[in-house]
């Protein structure tokens, strides 16, 4: 017990897994995009780092509460996401994917020219408030959310527009709206991670919320098992957590990373969850137990 | 008012700058629309080819002290196998898969080869050595260094090269019938994977030479180059209008000559974004670039 | 007395071709009202105007006397008419259920909000779902079918399931896309009582459909349609007997 206490304690680890947790929150986001409604987005991190930027710079300068700040930052990337959303979720597929990298790319630039973020220089000072608790917290809630939205009116609409667009379309779906509001919610997801990463890291820099992070991102998605929340949370811990371990082979660690993610797609496309139903896994499980149980009674009758 | 006199008087010396860039990106952009014409793939590795390319190129003039000429024929060598390789292992395996496995596949062979370049050459800028006289020779106003017209000199018979071979050889127009429908093409008894391995090894000889020529033109190249302009090039064939060979070159010059007018006009910090504002702004008006043809949802 | 559905002239072009060329017609509530004509003839492209997924070159659809023409599909719907695919268009990851749980969307209301705070009334709301989808799984005979995903289904249940698919919209206007094709005679049986007991309904039916027999034998009105353009229309035994029909048909088989 005492030694499970002192290994969340030990600040190394607290950092990694809150950090897990960060990017466990955002990439819920991204699995709403992409993984249920299908929509590519290559521009993720764009809106993380609005979300950053909006909650570091009302902590530094108005003061408001951490958690307040938090929550605006969630809202400034949901508004950039729904502004870009509506002209360009008309288009598809890698045109979508592409105009949300351009425009996550924007967001940087802009960023390193503006004199109130710091420029390149980035944005030192935000005070440390983000914790593990409060980031497991949020990320268990994500998780309620993401299901809750998953079997729902909402949810299924969604998962229709990826199924086939124009059929959604003819049941009735208003498909530009709820692709609008799918972009809307998953870059809020997005902002209320950057603003926590901004708390936890207590330091911003441009260059963190490059195209490289963007498709990090996509890989805690796609990696796990695309339109999975198990597959999202096991792509997203394994791929944070692995660069960590894998410290030992120092540098050969992004060859072997690299690597792996076109082994990976070679041999299991669809993700490491790709196509497990966990409910029926589940459900086959108690099957099992209650025939195996049945019998064991039978044969105790006999 | 003084500031777009001057303006206006560059303006010819601009445009030479510009479309001289905006040769290498249309080399750069000519891999990517080809092979998204062929099997509707971001190939995001094609900019480290280019990459490769370059670093070849740097390689053959440091080490063996061959002329410019040389150095290109040498770096095509590489980036051909190369990318036919690429094509092979980590491509071809994901064919007819999900829409994201093969994207996914593409990006980590991309890092594959910068965290590989990174390690061999270090992950400094390299200086590239001046391989070509500080010759200028001037035009009226114009001024034209030498690097200059090699550059627009080789990306122009490089250019007229690719066209005659779509439009006139044998598996040029077997490209053509490829894009256009794999069925028909096998109708008409096309091998098709030869077909898609020739195309990535037209396209990756042009980024090859691309790399070599931008070397020369920057005087510094870098394991991580082929970011920032591979992406930048996807853009262009992009506004060009994805799978057309002249809107590749189009989009090209186009985006090479609006970077150098966009610093010219003091946006010099925002050079980077100005190929992606052009590509939102062109895909609103025209979801299917400047010359890609109209699609036409059918039910 | 206004129809139902009435076409005015609707004409639509694509590229150089007329696919559909200054076509009226009409269907009346309660009729089981057939479209026919060879491959080709532009019958699911005005299926498409219809339900708003191509918006006409020119002409105008009334539906309840009310011009819809140029409406967005999803209105369309939400309006009344809802409508089968010619090439299947389930969503196929998706489990029976869960496909026509999608289907009734125009008729529900809740949303994000709805969702993550489950409100009674969106768990009154998501019942009443779940009873008219069984409803309508019930009508084509797929409700032991409901929690297998819809790609697993054999081709003639899965035609079935995207009649029920757009039978949870509880629309007032019913448009079948050649609902028999690849059926076998027995299939087709069992569809045509299907067909007819969704009349009996209170729905009203037009379909497109290749095999005359089961045209003939199930509908109240036929239209004809050759090349984009309308060559006629009546009764069953009227439309058999046009020589202009015959000739369209025949001619076709000629070459
Ligand atoms: N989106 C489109 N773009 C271009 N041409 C189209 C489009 N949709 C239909 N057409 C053309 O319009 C004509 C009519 O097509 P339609 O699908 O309506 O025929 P149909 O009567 O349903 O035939 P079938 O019995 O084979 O289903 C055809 O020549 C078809 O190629
Ligand atoms: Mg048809």
């Amino acid at each position: 017990m005492e030694s499970i206490i002192g290994f969340f304690n030990d600040p190394y680890i607290n950092q990694v897994l809150t950090l897990t947790g960060i990017y466990l929150i955002t990439a819920l986001g991204l699995h709403l995009i992409t993984g249920i409604t299908g929509q590519f987005s290559f521009g993720h991190a764009g809106f993380m780092s609005i979300g950053a930027y909006t909650a570091a710079l009302l902590s530094l300068h108005l003061e408001t509460p951490f958690i307040l700040n938090v929550f605006i930052g969630g809202l400034a990337a949901g508004f950039a996401g729904t502004l870009l959303g509506f002209p360009s979720l008309r288009l598809t597929g890698d045109y979508l994917g592409i105009t949300t990298l351009g425009f996550a790319e924007i967001v940087r630039i802009v960023f390193i020219n503006l004199n109130i973020t710091g420029g390149a220089r980035g944005l030192a000072g935000i005070p440390r408030d983000t914790n593990f608790t409060i980031v497991l917290l949020l990320a268990v809630l994500s998780i309620i959310c993401m299901y809750r939205i998953h079997n729902s009116r909402f949810g299924r609409a969604l998962t229709a527009i990826r199924e086939d667009e124009l059929a959604a379309e003819a049941m009735g779906i208003n498909t530009l709206l709820y692709k609008v509001k799918a972009f809307a919610i998953g870059t809020f997801f997005a902002g209320i991670g950057g603003g926590l990463y901004a708390h936890l890291i207590q330091y911003l820099n441009p260059a963190d919320f490059g195209v490289s992070r963007s498709f990090e991102l996509l890989n805690f998605v796609v990696l796990g098992g695309l339109g999975s929340v198990p597959g999202t949370i096991l792509g997203t811990t394994v791929l944070t957590l692995a660069p960590e371990f894998l410290r030992f082979v120092k540098e050969y660690r992004m060859l072997i990373y690299s690597a792996l993610m076109v082994t990976m797609m070679i041999f299991r496309p669809h993700g490491l969850l790709g196509g497990v139903n966990f409910r029926k896994l589940f459900l086959d499980l108690v099957h099992r137990i209650m025939a195996q149980l049945a019998k064991t009674k039978n044969v105790g009758g006999k | 008012m003084e500031q777009i006199q001057t303006f206006i008087q560059l303006l010819p010396q601009q445009l030479v700058n510009g479309i001289t860039l905006g040769a290498t990106y249309a080399l750069i952009a000519l891999g990517y629309t080809m092979v998204y014409g062929i099997i509707q793939l971001i190939n995001f590795a094609h900019g480290e080819v280019y990459m490769i390319g370059a670093f070849i190129g740097l390689l053959m003039v440091v080490y063996f002290k061959v002329n410019f000429f040389i150095a290109i024929i040498c770096a095509i060598l590489v980036c051909v196998p190369l990318a036919v390789l690429i094509e092979r292992v980590a491509y071809r395996p994901l064919r007819g898969s999900t829409r994201l496995a093969p994207l996914i596949s593409a990006l980590g062979v991309s890092l594959f080869l910068q965290t590989l370049m990174t390690l061999i050459m270090g992950p400094n800028a390299q200086p590239f050595p001046r391989i070509v006289k500080d010759t200028i020779y001037t035009v009226g106003t114009v001024k034209f260094s030498l690097v200059q017209v090699v550059i627009l000199l080789v990306s122009s018979v490089l250019m007229v090269a690719l066209h005659m071979i779509v439009k006139y050889t044998k598996v040029g127009k077997a490209m053509r019938a490829t894009s256009e429908s794999y069925e028909t093409a096998n109708l008409m008894g096309i091998n098709i994977n030869r077909i898609i391995s020739f195309t990535f090894a037209i396209g990756a000889a042009l980024a090859g030479a691309g790399g070599v020529l931008v070397g020369m033109y920057f005087n510094s190249i870098h394991p991580l180059m082929g970011v920032i302009v591979g992406l930048k090039c996807f853009c262009a064939a992009v506004l060009g209008g994805i799978g057309s060979i002249p809107g590749a070159m189009l989009g090209g010059v186009f985006l090479g000559v609006a970077e150098v007018m966009g610093v010219a006009l003091g946006f010099g910090t925002y050079r980077d974004a100005i190929a992606f504002a052009l590509l939102i702004l062109v895909l609103l008006l025209k979801p299917t670039g400047i010359l890609g043809k109209p699609i036409q949802r059918k039910v | 007395m206004t129809s139902l559905l009435e076409l005015e002239n609707i004409t639509i072009q694509f590229g150089g071709l007329m696919a559909v060329d200054h076509v009226s017609l009409k269907v009346e509530k309660g009729w089981i009202s057939a479209l026919i004509g060879p491959n080709g003839a532009g019958k699911s492209t005005i299926f498409n105007m219809i339900s708003g997924l191509y918006k006409p070159t020119s002409g105008k659809v009334f539906f309840n006397g009310r011009d819809i023409t140029g409406y967005k599909a999803y209105k369309v719907t939400s309006l009344g008419i809802a409508r089968t695919f010619q090439n299947i268009r389930l969503f196929k990851n998706l489990s029976v259920l869960d496909n026509v749980r999608i289907g009734r969307h125009c008729r529900g209301s809740s949303g994000l909000i709805g969702a993550l705070a489950r409100f009674p009334c969106t768990k009154a709301e998501e019942k009443e779902i779940e009873e008219k989808a069984h409803e309508a799984l019930e009508v084509v005979d797929l409700l032991d079918k409901k929690n297998e995903l819809a790609k697993n289904l054999p081709y003639g249940e899965q035609r079935r399931l995207e009649i029920a698919r757009a039978l949870a919209a509880d629309p007032v206007l019913l448009l079948l896309d050649e609902p028999a094709a690849g059926m076998n005679i027995q299939e087709k049986q069992t569809l045509m009582h299907m067909i007819q007991n969704i009349r009996a309904m209170g729905i009203t039916i037009m379909l497109v459909e290749h095999d005359m027999s089961f045209v003939m034998n199930i509908s109240d009105h036929v239209d004809v349609l050759n090349y984009g353009q309308k060559i006629a229309a009546g009764t069953p035994s009227e439309v058999q007997n046009n020589p202009d029909v015959i000739e369209a048909y025949l001619g076709k088989e000629i070459d």
